[in-house]
């Protein structure tokens, strides 16, 4: 049988090498924080009536403040009448432009050689942030919370076995793991594709937290009911489970990645970044929780951490406790 | 066939024609239940209202503070589901956007908005003040917000109201009375102010809650804080004027004149209940009055600047761009499925339809607000729904693998896949549970939604997963499919697979 509880130390070792990098990302570039989180520029456009479709309209105008060097602008239409002349003022979200640079009045250029010299910007303001600083902080806190009743769940649920508190504890470092993950890679993909953190990227790390967890606890309880019916030795006992399992974590993986692929490619552009997410922080929730969670039931079980450093240079199993 | 089989049949067929009926008939389903269930788009996918509110006095000290405050209150009260995706947001820091998706209505937008939730006890001086009457009083006068509503809204006329104020203990009924249309006193300042009882700056907030009154009507319930003035005031109030009317007032708007029955000991009741007015309506007039209440008042007094109708924030073209990813990624699954697990697969796949027009259904019912996240996330769940089939197909490929009979191989599958789907689903249900809860009392109404949506998908797909995929491949097995080819196991070619399996759990 495939022995993937032996080489736990690899699998250590490639998580810890996917985390890192993005922990540099994170303190050297930070995340770039889209319009949600850190505020921005709200535009009014005055655009004299023309005959077009809402979404041709909409699309114009965006490409427009693409064009301008403004990415990731959103538009919103509404209708107005002046001595019976019908016109439409457009409302722009897009990050923090100065009323003064540059990119507003190439933006000014842009609309009025397309929507003629009666175009003109109404006014340029600056807007606070939709999600509030108090938000983060808050979702960070009902985590925390969250963690420690899902613990205290699996405490419980896992009473009949040995040492039950250790696989709660296990089931929320791998899920720290996915977090890390997937926060470390979205700094990387900010600088490098400019990927926006929105408001859309909290609701994708709270999606890949409950998968994470959800798929460690399949693989958890294989072991529970192995444990129970065999009397072998914990790391075999482990090993089997994860591979038993091993069908089902990649059948599930494989069509949340249908689902999710066909969203990245017909989902359109808003969602792309959300989607593509999601996606990074399956991966690793499914990784996590084969190659992390359960192999690190077996480091507990055997107090590998005895040995680390160099100091116990036999590597002679110790008895099971 | 079974009884277990049949009595989940029957189930299974009542709840898919009910959600049907709810999914592609809301109309006829509206009319006989009186429930809007249509779907709610959100301001991504459908135009609202946008109303610009600015700061009555723009001079107060730490202006932008107050208004990000205020952009909380608003949000909180705005969102008192939790799920309707309104924005609010502060501009210029001098000034506030609210934006509320499906709106149509410039007035509607504004009563959604309503007010500061500033709630008074007055004293009418005898009189049984209309409804919606506009009053000035001791502690509040001015009229703070200047709503230009047409008349429509600002009268009700000729409604006889049945609002009555109660304590929790005996009192009962009511006051019965008919409103001529009110004269909207619009002269300000005021001469004459109505001496204010109390006030809801003495509510113990964490008291206020949803209730009905004796009869089974929607109320709100309040407490003042213990020995607070207001608490002594209106104890002592009402002991004195039995038998005489008190004005609850709300932003200086009256909500309901009740006849006192009794001494208040600085708690009670408000009861909604105008006659004519729905359930539904008395219930979400309910629900406003308690966020209102809940969530207090405004840090500024704001006036209304501007108010217009407004496009979605996305085209029309991402809401067909993810139709068409989401049946992709259903067809997808579905293909997936069936190759891989044959009959069962072809089981979970009609479980997954189910899932997905009940998933609808329910949507439609809370209600739950759509947004491209949110579709997008709908569309995330089906895998999690086909998650547990998964889970139970593979324990029964197991189980056939060791040489059990069909029979006994879709029983065994099935109870060995319970603990591993119970313990899974629990934890998930955990999380959405204490996000819920603490995005509530937190203003964090993403994340409220997120948590909502997650925890629907989940009770449903343990619906579909647990009793329409049972009942179906028992129902199969019982119609006498017995060849365990149809599972995706073939006797000969596992053989060594299953010699492997059973040595191994020797």
């Amino acid at each position: 049988m495939l022995d993937l509880v032996r080489r736990r130390y690899l699998w250590f070792a490639i998580s810890i090498l996917t985390i890192i990098p993005g922990l540099i990302s994170i303190l050297v570039f930070g995340m770039n924080l889209g319009v949600d989180f850190s505020g921005g520029a709200r535009w009014e456009i005055h655009i004299p009536s023309i005959s077009q479709t809402r979404d041709g309209l909409e699309n114009e105008i965006n490409d427009v403040f693409t064009d301008s060097g403004i990415e990731g602008a959103r538009t919103q239409l509404s209708q107005g009448t002046t001595n019976n002349q019908q016109f439409v003022i457009a409302f722009v979200r897009s990050k923090l432009v100065q009323s003064d640079s540059a990119e507003r009045k190439a933006v000014e250029t842009g609309l009025i050689s397309k929507f003629g010299a009666d175009t003109r910007i109404e006014t340029l303001q600056t807007v606070g942030e939709t999600v509030r600083g108090r938000s983060i902080r808050n979702a960070v806190v009902a985590i925390f919370i969250a963690s420690l009743a899902i613990m205290g769940y699996l405490w419980a649920a896992f009473r009949g076995t040995p040492n039950p508190l250790r696989y709660g504890v296990c089931a929320i470092i791998a899920m720290l793991h996915d977090v890390l993950v997937v926060i470390g890679m979205a700094s990387i993909l900010g600088w490098l594709i400019g990927l926006e953190v929105d408001a859309l990227f909290m609701t994708a790390v709270l999606t890949v937290i409950s998968f994470s967890v959800h798929d460690t606890i399949v693989v958890f309880d294989r072991v529970r009911e192995n444990l129970r019916r065999s009397s072998d030795d914990y790391e075999r006992v482990v090993n089997r489970s994860i591979v038993q399992t091993l069908t089902r974590s990649i059948n599930t993986q494989f069509t949340s990645f249908f689902t999710l692929t066909a969203l990245l490619l017909f989902g359109g552009e808003s969602i792309r970044s959300f989607v593509l997410i999601l996606l990074l922080g399956l991966i690793s929730g499914t990784y996590s929780s084969i190659f992390n969670a359960a192999q690190l039931l077996v480091v507990w079980e055997n107090r590998e951490w005895r040995n680390w450093f160099g100091r116990g240079k036999d590597k002679a199993k110790p008895a099971a406790a | 066939m079974r009884k277990q089989v049949i009595s989940a049949l029957v189930v299974t067929i009542v709840v898919v024609a009910l959600a049907s009926w709810i999914v592609f008939f809301p109309k006829s389903f509206q009319s006989l239940t009186g429930r809007d269930v249509s779907t709610h788009l959100g301001l991504d996918l459908q135009g609202g209202s946008q109303i610009f509110l600015r700061p009555a006095d723009p001079d107060v000290d730490d202006l932008t503070a107050k208004l990000e405050n205020a952009a909380g209150v608003i949000e909180r009260r705005v969102n008192g589901l939790g799920v309707s995706e309104s924005v609010v947001q502060v501009v210029n820091g001098d000034s506030i956007v609210v934006e509320l998706p499906g709106v149509k209505d410039p007035a509607a937008a504004s009563n959604a908005l309503k007010g500061a939730g500033n709630l008074e006890f007055i004293d009418p001086q005898g009189q049984y003040l209309p409804e919606g009457t506009e009053v000035c009083t001791t502690a509040t006068p001015r009229y703070p917000i200047t709503v230009q509503l047409p008349s429509s809204v600002t009268g009700t006329s000729g409604v006889t109201t049945t609002d009555s104020l109660s304590s929790t203990n005996p009192l009962s009924p009511t006051s019965n009375l008919t409103t001529t249309t009110p004269t909207t006193p619009t002269e300000r300042p005021c001469d004459t102010p109505y001496t204010t009882i109390a006030r809801g700056t003495d509510l113990d907030t964490s008291q206020v809650a949803l209730t009905t009154d004796q009869a089974g009507r929607p109320a709100v319930f309040f407490r003042f804080q213990t020995n607070s003035e207001s608490a002594n005031q209106i104890a002592s109030f009402t002991s004195q004027n039995v038998g005489r009317p008190m004005s609850i007032v709300v932003d200086n708007r009256v909500i309901s004149s009740p006849q006192v029955n009794g001494s208040l000991p600085g708690e009670g009741i408000i009861t909604m209940g105008a006659t004519g007015t729905t359930v539904a309506e008395q219930n979400s007039q309910a629900q406003a009055l308690q966020n209102q209440l809940k969530y207090g008042a405004l840090p500024v007094t704001l006036i209304e600047d501007s108010n217009r109708s407004i496009s979605a924030t996305l085209g029309n073209d991402s809401i067909e761009a993810s139709k068409v990813a989401g049946a992709v990624g259903l067809i997808a699954v579905m293909l997936f499925m069936l190759m891989y697990y044959r009959l069962p697969g072809l089981i979970a796949n009609v479980a997954l339809l189910i899932y997905t027009v009940l998933s609808f259904a329910v949507y439609n019912l809370v209600p739950v607000t759509l947004t491209l996240p949110g579709i997008a996330g709908f569309i995330l769940s089906i895998s999690l729904a086909v998650d547990a089939n998964v889970l139970i197909f593979a324990r029964i490929k197991e189980e056939l693998h060791r040489g059990r009979s069909l029979e006994r191989a879709v029983e065994d599958g099935f109870n060995h896949a319970w603990p591993s789907i119970r313990d899974s689903n629990a934890s998930t249900l955990i999380t959405s549970f204490i996000l819920y809860v603490l995005g509530n009392g937190l203003g964090v109404s993403i994340i409220q939604g997120f948590a909502l949506t997650l925890a629907l998908g989940i009770i449903i797909s343990l619906f579909t997963a647990i009793t329409v995929s049972r009942m179906l491949l028992r129902l199969t097995i019982d119609l006498g499919v017995s060849n365990a080819r149809w599972f995706g196991v073939n006797p000969e070619e596992d053989a060594a697979e299953v010699a492997a399996l059973s040595s191994e759990q020797a």
